[in-house]
């Protein structure tokens, strides 16, 4: 499938980062009019500022999609406890990088979106949980926030607004537990990453210390300023209804052309970015399967048909190629764009070694709380790779599925299912690539080691 | 406990920053465990002792975080990144690569405390993998053939001011002193 026109990327939030004039430092971000929503929307009402981020119809980059402004609503204000903020900058779903760039290129951008979303929250406090690896990406946001700070941005009685908002970057430490919210707050509180379990554990409610919590990707609080900069409705106009504002997709994988690109939600299709934006497979190969939202996400095969009704009513019959680049096409899909994360795989790839690699992440990061999850993710592992090491047994792939069917809708956190659902997508679409490993005993021929 | 005056300033600057003192753990760890290079249970009781705390409240994070630890790893420690976008693009044998030119298996140290590596999961730049951090830094697309080179940059300790590996903290910052 080639188009003749390459889609043309919408940079929004990635405007300035690759810029090479560019730099992190504020003086940068200030000559290119940043800040200026911070001052105009601290002349707000709090109250204007939520609406207008309900308005836009913005939903999470973090990976569930839900409506910012939405969330925003649930906080409890009646409590009268104090309200934080916390950026989930944990950024660790495989195949997902697209937080890095924010955070090392344009780290003020971030913490406008923050100072802005916290004034609309009236938060107490606002912290950025940020993955331990990203060890500069930590250096670099404390210089910010010192620069920040220094002009009034941040800190104490915020441009004279009498608002005072204090930012915090607190330091994972190679957990990707710590991405889930609730076990990002355990880690936070300064205790192991065990997630809580909603309800009533809803961070809105009973977040940090049991406060009322918010928690939003990177990428969400930055198109906050963005929102306040050209206001909801004319937000909600980019994109899609109820797919709004641009995403910035990851590809990684086996194209020529791997990276990170910001569309608007909705403006190409999964073909266009495979084959047009990321100039397509390696010479000589052919598409097998697509992650479509980081590993957690339900695979696709190449040649699968997806047929169904769209919210509007119209009837649909995709190819992989056709599947619209928003929230809701990979949903109708029957997977998710979850984090955005994009993986692709050609034909050289062998899919139970795929698996047992996905396998093996999953066990390592299960917090432990929940016994399915617990057990289960280290099962499948240990099936996958003693089927890639030459002992593949014929009932292995029933035997995947019944494992990974007893995790998902048996745990605390939403990982369960992330664990569960690559098992049960790839063990179905790709059953004669288990039954035939039962038979070889072989890695396919010219594969990579993945296991 | 023998922690520097510079360590000692920066753990009281940060306990403050936080509503609870308990808050503070992973950082003062890490401050801690810069310097030392692993928390052990003497350490563990001075964080605890300093935050409040048992120390068995330090020690289980110790022991659930990937990257807190008990004993240190080499001088130079290098982490491979093993998840599958980059296990895709050959991940796995730039690991044998590091594990041979180094003479350690990834998970330990050299006899001499020089060297370490570590097979880690996804680092967060799927794009450019297989993705290997040395020490702080992130250097991208290093498959076999550029592993074999950066490990002799690295045995004949060469890599900081290497022009064939750029890391990529080394490109952002890069871009400060001369444009702002
Ligand atoms: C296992 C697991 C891992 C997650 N990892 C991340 C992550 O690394 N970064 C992130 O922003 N959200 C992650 N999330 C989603 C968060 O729980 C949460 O929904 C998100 O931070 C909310 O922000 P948003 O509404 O702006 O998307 C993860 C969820 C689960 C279940
Ligand atoms: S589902 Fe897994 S990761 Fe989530 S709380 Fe249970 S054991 Fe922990
Ligand atoms: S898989 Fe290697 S950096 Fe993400």
């Amino acid at each position: 499938m080639i188009s003749k026109k390459i889609p043309k990327e919408r940079r929004i939030i990635l405007k300035n980062a690759d810029d090479p004039s560019y730099s992190n430092k504020i003086s940068c971000y200030l000559k290119r009019g940043g800040y200026k929503t911070l001052k105009k929307s601290l002349k707000k009402k709090p109250e204007q500022i939520g609406e207008e981020v309900l308005k836009s119809g913005v939903r999470g980059r973090g990976g569930a999609g839900f409506p910012t402004g939405m969330k925003w609503k649930f906080l409890d204000r009646k409590s009268g406890k104090p309200i934080y903020l916390v950026c989930n900058a944990d950024e660790s779903e495989p195949g997902t990088f697209k937080d890095r760039q924010i955070i090392h290129k344009d780290p003020h951008q971030l913490i406008e979106g923050m100072m802005i979303s916290a004034f609309a929250i009236q938060a107490k406090q606002a912290f950025i949980y940020i993955r331990a690896e990203f060890f500069e990406g930590a250096k670099i946001l404390e210089r910010a926030i010192q620069e920040a700070k220094d002009r009034g941005f941040c800190g104490d009685n915020i441009l004279g607004s009498e608002y005072s908002c204090d930012l915090v970057v607190h330091r994972g430490a190679g957990a990707y537990i710590c991405g889930e919210e609730t076990g990002l707050i355990e880690s936070l509180e300064g205790k192991r990453p065990n997630p809580r379990i909603k309800p009533p554990y809803f961070p809105a409610v009973l977040g940090l210390y049991q406060c009322p919590t918010i928690v939003n990707n990177v990428e969400t609080l930055c198109n906050v300023i963005h929102i306040m900069d050209m206001g909801g409705e004319k937000f909600s106009q980019i994109g899609k209804p109820n797919n709004t504002g641009t995403r910035i997709w990851c590809v990684s994988g086996q194209v020529k052309n791997p990276g990170y690109f910001e569309f608007e939600c909705g403006a190409l299709t999964m073909g266009e970015m495979i084959y047009d934006v990321c100039g397509g497979l390696l010479p000589g190969r052919t598409l097998q399967a697509v992650i479509p939202g980081g590993s957690s996400a339900k695979v696709l095969r190449a040649d699968e048909r997806f047929k169904g009704t769209l919210k509007d009513g119209s009837e649909f019959d995709w190819g992989i190629e056709d599947i619209p680049l928003d929230f809701d096409g990979p949903m109708s899909a029957g997977t998710m764009s979850g984090s955005g994360g994009i993986v692709v795989m050609d034909n050289t790839v062998d899919m139970v070694e795929a698996m047992a690699n996905i396998n093996a992440f999953y066990a390592h990061e299960s917090c432990g709380q929940c016994t399915p999850c617990r057990e289960g993710s280290l099962w499948m592992k240990k099936i996958t790779t003693r089927m890639c090491s030459g002992d593949a047994r014929e009932e292995d792939a029933d035997l995947l599925l019944s494992v990974a069917n007893q995790i998902e809708g048996r745990t605390i956190c939403a990982f369960g299912e992330a664990a569960a659902w690559p098992t049960q997508s790839f063990v179905k679409k790709f059953r004669k690539d288990f039954l035939k490993k039962a038979k070889t005993q072989k890695r396919k021929k010219n594969s990579f080691q993945l296991i | 406990m023998n922690l520097s005056e510079e360590t000692i300033n920066k753990i009281d600057e940060v306990i403050p920053r936080y509503p609870e003192k308990r808050s503070a753990a992973l950082m003062v760890i890490h401050l801690v465990q810069e310097e030392l290079g692993a928390v052990n249970l003497e350490a563990c009781e001075w964080i605890a002792d300093k935050l409040e705390l048992q120390p068995i409240n330090i020690r289980e994070l110790i022991t659930f975080y990937p990257m807190l630890r008990e004993t240190a790893w080499g001088e130079t420690h290098i982490r491979v990144c093993r998840t599958l976008p980059c296990a895709l693009r050959g991940s796995y044998s730039t690991c044998k690569k590091f594990e041979k030119k180094l003479g350690v298996s990834e998970g330990h140290v050299t006899e001499d405390g020089k060297y370490s590596i570590e097979f880690m999961e996804c680092l967060a730049d799927c794009g450019e993998g297989p993705v290997v951090m040395v020490g702080e830094q992130t250097f991208e697309n290093i498959q076999e053939k550029e592993a074999d080179a950066m490990a002799d940059l690295i045995l004949s300790d060469k890599l900081e001011n290497s022009k064939k590996f750029v890391s990529y903290e080394k490109a952002v910052d890069s871009v400060l002193p001369n444009k702002s």
